[in-house]
């Protein structure tokens, strides 16, 4: 084995050399940009900053309508997540434990959901939340987002719950454990992982998506996503700004990836691989 | 083992039926009920019947959408799913460099797609992106605003940054599982590489691959926001997806029984998909 890692050794080193360049050079432009002025990005074209500033990052930290964007996406992202993986934990038990009438069709259904395209809901979803008296707030986000995430907590939960053995359960309930004291006290902390995967792709799915967010929402509520859409088509572009905020949308997903690292390939598979 | 049929779990399973029903079902309704129905305005509505879904099959626009659609979802396919076992096959087993690549590589998945199209659009600017700058002054006539073919091109591109890290994650999820005695015995039996490729790590990937290839077909077919801020579907009408149709038809114009009726047959491709999707899914599942 060594000698075939050896074998390999230089030419896959070049090969992801080169496949990592390719995915930071675009990264890197925009921090690139995100540290210059207007004039300076528009004026001279240079691969580095040459008089590095903050002062684009200052803008967004003390202007409200730029950071409100941001606390308006964190809040419904964590409204939604946590919604999310409570009504998913008992559902995903029961498919992993259980027979029971129609479960597949229900699985089936779930992933239907996961799989719809948001442009089809953009408008429906608009209507109904205007109706009820939702707009622009950040619960009827959470709420639209769930239309994706709850199948894929409930999937991803379902495919580290099978990976416990049932015998632990048979076990606990013999000694007496009722159902929700076993699975709040013995259950959850098996499958933590599990739990701690699934909440960081909830949080992920509804962090990137921009269509339903920025269809419910006009000023309360309005995404950092959204608002970064609108000063594009605003009249004289700050590119800098715009590149700030890109940067710093791109820190919440990079603060957390090292935690998934190994699980990454699982939660885009629905829990399958 | 066999589960044990239990038709209690059902009560496990309310929540989250309530939830999804909320948020699937009525809103879907909505779509049903505009689909066939026409209006004039102040809220009178009138028995259209199938009316609107025939002028959506037979439209040329919803047509040509469906066709740019899928030669897009072909071409993403075409590249990204050989690079991504490409990359997973050069990537190293273990240790720190093995953990600072897969981090690496899984930045552009968390990136929020507006994000994505934000950081090609200017990447691709002849007057500050890095990418169009250099295209220019190596004297090729790169305009992503203008030209349909360069749109295409950028558009693709970005698709395969974005998404390519997927397809090498899955595959290398898939090499994981394959122990070093099915490598040991290729060398004894000096099988070449292409053969070890061919006999042992195709077969091991296949499972994945599968999902791979689904998964980047299902969420191409559904682009909306990453082409929609390069390009906003042009120029012309050249990178308007189904997705950027659609929201043009509904939220744009407004026109709602074409637009819903768009959706159902839209919807039911999707549906058609993802049932093949489950049944590789919950098979795989059963054989892993």
């Amino acid at each position: 084995m060594a000698a075939v890692a050896e074998s390999k050794g230089r030419g896959a080193a070049l090969v992801m050399a080169l496949y990592l360049l390719f995915l930071m050079l675009p990264i890197y432009w925009l921090l690139n940009m995100s540290l210059k002025t207007n004039t300076e990005i528009l004026g001279a074209f240079s691969l580095w900053p040459r008089n590095p500033t903050l002062e684009n990052y200052r803008t967004i930290l003390t202007d409200p309508s730029w950071y409100m964007g941001y606390v308006n996406s964190l809040i419904y992202v964590v409204m939604n997540t946590v919604i999310s993986i409570t009504v998913a934990l008992p559902a995903a038990y029961a498919f992993s434990r259980y027979r029971f009438l129609g479960d597949k069709h229900l699985f089936f259904w779930l992933l239907t959901n996961r799989m719809a395209p948001a442009a089809v809901f953009a408008l429906p979803f608009f209507q109904l939340y205007s109706s009820i008296g939702l707009f622009d707030t950040h619960i009827a986000v959470a709420l639209a987002h769930c239309l994706f995430n709850v199948p894929l907590a409930v999937w991803i939960l379902e495919g580290f719950m099978s990976g416990v053995p049932r015998e632990i359960d048979e076990t606990a309930y013999i000694d007496g454990y009722s159902f929700p004291r076993f699975f709040t006290r013995i259950f959850m902390p098996l499958i933590a992982s599990g739990i701690g995967v699934a909440a960081f792709f909830c949080f992920m799915f509804s962090w990137v998506e921009l269509l339903l967010s920025r269809t419910l929402t006009s000023v309360n509520a309005k995404p950092i996503a959204a608002t970064m859409t609108r000063t594009v088509s605003a009249s004289g572009l700050d590119w800098g700004v715009l590149a700030a905020a890109g940067i710093l949308t791109i820190i919440p997903g990079a603060l957390v990836i090292w935690f998934v690292r190994n699980y990454i390939a699982k939660g885009f598979a629905l829990g399958r691989v | 083992m066999e589960k044990p049929l239990n038709n209690r779990a059902w009560f496990l399973v309310l929540p989250v039926l309530a939830l999804v029903a909320f948020s699937a079902v009525l809103p879907l309704m909505t779509v049903v009920n505009y689909s066939v129905q026409d209006t004039f305005g102040n809220n009178q509505f009138f028995w259209a019947g199938l009316e609107w879904f025939q002028d959506t099959i037979h439209s040329d626009r919803v047509r040509a959408a469906l066709g740019r659609q899928i030669l897009f979802s072909a071409i993403i396919l075409a590249i990204e799913i050989p690079l991504g076992i490409f990359v997973a096959l050069n990537m190293p087993k273990k240790g720190a460099w093995a953990s600072f690549c897969l981090v690496t590589m899984a930045l552009p998945l968390l990136i929020p797609w507006n994000v994505v199209g934000t950081i090609w659009q200017v990447f691709g600017r002849v007057d500050i992106g890095l990418l169009g700058y250099t295209l220019t002054k190596l004297g090729i006539d790169y305009n992503y605003v203008n030209d349909a073919l360069d749109a295409w091109i950028t558009v693709v591109v970005m698709d395969v940054w974005h998404w390519t890290s997927l397809v090498a994650l899955l595959c290398y999820a898939g090499l994981q599982s394959i122990p070093d005695a099915y490598y040991q015995a290729a060398k004894i039996d000096q099988a070449s590489r292409w053969k070890v490729f061919r006999y042992i790590e195709l077969p091991k990937m296949q499972g994945v691959l599968l999902i791979a290839v689904l998964l980047r077909f299902m969420d191409s077919f559904m682009i909306y926001t990453e082409p929609f801020v390069v390009t906003g579907g042009g120029p012309g009408n050249a990178t308007t997806f189904l997705s950027i149709d659609l929201v043009k038809m509904a939220v744009g114009q407004f026109d709602l029984g074409p637009a819903a009726a768009f959706s159902l047959i839209y919807f039911l491709m999707i549906l058609l998909i993802s049932f093949v999707f489950y049944t590789v899914m919950t098979k795989e599942g059963e054989t892993l």
